[in-house]
């Protein structure tokens, strides 16, 4: 186990590695970062100015020495400061940071608290009307673009029903019911995919446990049914899903990009999309490093809940 | 004697049994269920549109008309009682540069299908072959190929998508190569867990005793085990493939605007939500018909072909 876990670790460090070495060169291809420091309008810049800048940033030396020198950095916590806003790298994305776990969070509470009962509900009335509904559910929730759920739910919600704002999140605002509402859409827009996958591995995995010989000695010996169902085949139906759990909350990664881009979400998600277009590197690279590292640990813990879940699983 | 008369009588018992002939309904039912009739039937329908797209279309999908500025669909016909001049009905409404919104859904399918397929035979078939290296082969070449996916599948993928697609120009051949890399991860596991147990079966030990070369060995005995895998594998992934593309152009990073995709009308819908909601929501349901089913149809062929790959 220790021996897995070392490696485990070991490789995640190649991937930070080659997540941050693939930005770096990506960014650095994008054209001369030194005229982005040249304020609008600044045709005063003088010669002395840029050479100065060329140092600052070690622009003179070749790429994979400024790739070290900005890792050296890294190790220390310095992320650098952004090009527009002449600010911390660090203290911006903790700023943001803030807005993307709320968001996460809520769309993981919506995904468990709809997908886990939902499955469960429709492996037990298998081939009823629930069932059929649970199917319906995730069939659209895999096939539906996340930018498109957002966008029929601004158009139900906020400008056909007018209940529900259309995006943004009211910080000044008291929680319940502004802020509150606001987060309504985005977090059915995000929750819904992994909803479906929660719906679908509860179905099949309860399936397969309520086929199973302990469930039939249980019944045989006169449990009743829900006891059944919840204390038996519940508990060992849950395995699937909390497995993928970490997995599902990496999509929301990936998910909050997209969602943040259609509700105007202050989060990491739009931070890095603006931050590509702004070409600022500085701040892209330390989103991308902090992206990377919650991919990396979030694939570990899944590795390990395997085990934790279920004692069954070795590593060798 | 008494034996044979019995089993007679069972046979014509048997035979008097009135066969009923099932219904119409029933047989309709029957097809249904075990084959994915709607779902192919719809994926038709759009494979035709895309490769005859410039036979069906109505109008030119770049052709803008001032008049037809967010035209409606064709059940408003207030709209076009009002306006005589307008000298084409827009079937499914009109964009905000008066565009006819049919014929570039109908010309944005074949876009996306091209990506969608291309990449993923690109993804497919550099993925078959290192999985099939992997797994026969074993040692160094395994490792490193196994821990290159393990790395790669760390990586932020929609981030350095659009950092990608911004760094290198965007274009059809960008988006391409960018999905294939999103798509040869997971095939490679699966081949590599495939091949490793082809590997120890008779058959190919003997293929190996009677001479052999390895290329034979993994063409001939290793590809044709595999092909099961790969074909419901690559059918599973066509739907995410679709998403992926629409979402890199709905983020503006996909393939250049000025080319038809259903994520670029998308996006330009949005802003007129809450005047001309058709301009985003159809394309939208276009993309959701496509992969909701190419899911059914993967669905049906993990079924028959593969069970095993069930928890997918």
């Amino acid at each position: 186990m220790a021996g897995y876990m070392a490696q485990r670790i070991v490789f995640g460090v190649m991937s930070l590695v080659a997540a941050t070495l693939i930005v770096f060169v990506l960014s650095r291809l994008q054209g001369d970062p030194l005229l982005l420091y040249a304020k609008p309008g600044g045709y005063g810049v003088s010669e002395e100015q840029i050479e100065a800048l060329t140092k600052k940033l070690a622009l003179d030396r070749p790429l994979i020495v400024q790739y070290f020198i900005w890792l050296g950095g890294v190790i220390q916590g310095d992320f650098g400061q952004t090009i527009l806003a002449e600010r911390d790298v660090r203290t911006v994305v903790f700023e943001k940071l803030g807005a993307t776990i709320q968001l996460a969070l809520t769309g993981w509470i919506f995904a468990t608290l709809v997908g886990v009962p939902l499955g469960v509900l429709s492996a037990v009335k298998r081939g009823s009307v629930w069932d059929y509904a649970g199917r319906t559910f995730a069939l659209f929730g895999q096939a539906t673009p996340v930018f498109f759920i957002g966008i029929l739910g601004i158009l139900f919600f906020a400008v056909i029903l007018d209940w529900l704002p259309a995006g943004s999140r009211p910080v000044h605002e008291p929680f319940w019911p502004a802020q509150f509402k606001a987060l309504i859409l985005p977090t059915v827009a995000l929750g819904w995919l992994p909803a479906a996958t929660y719906l679908r591995l509860t179905r099949s995995s309860m399936l397969e446990v309520l086929d199973s010989e302990y469930i039939k000695l249980a019944r045989a010996k006169g449990v009743t049914s829900n006891w059944v169902i919840w204390k038996h085949a519940f508990r060992n139906a849950l395995i699937a899903p909390i497995t993928v759990s970490a997995l599902i909350m990496i999509g929301f990664l990936e998910g909050s990009v997209i969602v943040e881009a259609v509700f105007a979400w202050p989060g990491i998600g739009r931070l890095a999309v603006d931050s590509i277009q702004n070409n600022d590197f500085p701040l892209l690279t330390g989103v991308i490093f902090l992206f990377a590292i919650l991919y990396v640990v979030g694939s570990l813990v899944a590795d390990l809940t395997y085990s934790l879940v279920d004692p069954r699983i070795r590593y060798r | 004697m008494a034996r044979s008369v019995a089993i007679e009588d069972a046979a014509t018992a048997e035979r008097n049994v009135q066969y009923q002939r099932p219904t119409l309904r029933q047989q309709t039912w029957y097809v249904l269920r075990r084959w994915p009739v709607l779902p192919l039937f719809v994926l038709a329908v759009f494979i035709l549109m895309s490769i005859f797209a410039n036979l069906i279309a109505p109008q030119e999908p770049w052709r803008q008309n001032l008049r037809g500025r967010a035209a409606p669909p064709f059940w408003d016909t207030q709209f076009y009682d009002d306006n005589p001049r307008l000298e084409q009905r827009y079937i499914l409404g009109g964009d905000h540069v008066g565009r006819d919104i049919l014929s570039r859904l109908i010309h944005g399918t074949r876009i996306s299908l091209i990506i969608a397929t291309l990449s993923l035979a690109g993804g497919v078939i550099v993925g078959t072959t290192l999985g099939l290296m992997a797994g026969y082969f074993g040692g160094w070449l395994d490792e490193l190929i196994s821990r290159a996916v393990d790395v790669w599948n760390a990586l932020p993928f929609l981030l350095i998508a659009i950092l990608a697609a911004i760094t290198f120009g965007q274009s059809v051949t960008n988006v391409v190569v960018l999905l294939a890399l999103a798509a040869w991860g997971g095939v490679v596991r699966n081949v590599r867990a495939e091949v490793l147990s082809l590997r120890t079966r008779e058959y190919v030990d003997s293929s190996r005793v009677s001479g052999a070369s390895t290329a034979r060995i993994l063409l001939r005995h290793m590809l044709p085990g595999v092909i099961n895998t790969v074909v419901v594998l690559a059918t599973l992934r066509v739907g995410g493939l679709i998403l992926a593309e629409a979402s890199l152009s709905f983020l503006g990073a996909g393939v250049p605007s000025s080319s038809v995709t259903w994520g670029v009308m998308v996006s330009e819908g949005r802003q007129f939500l809450n005047t001309a909601w058709w301009i985003a929501v159809f394309p939208g349901v276009a993309i959701l018909l496509v992969v909701m089913s190419i899911n059914f149809v993967g669905d049906w062929l993990r079924d028959r072909f593969d069970p095993r790959l069930r928890q997918l």
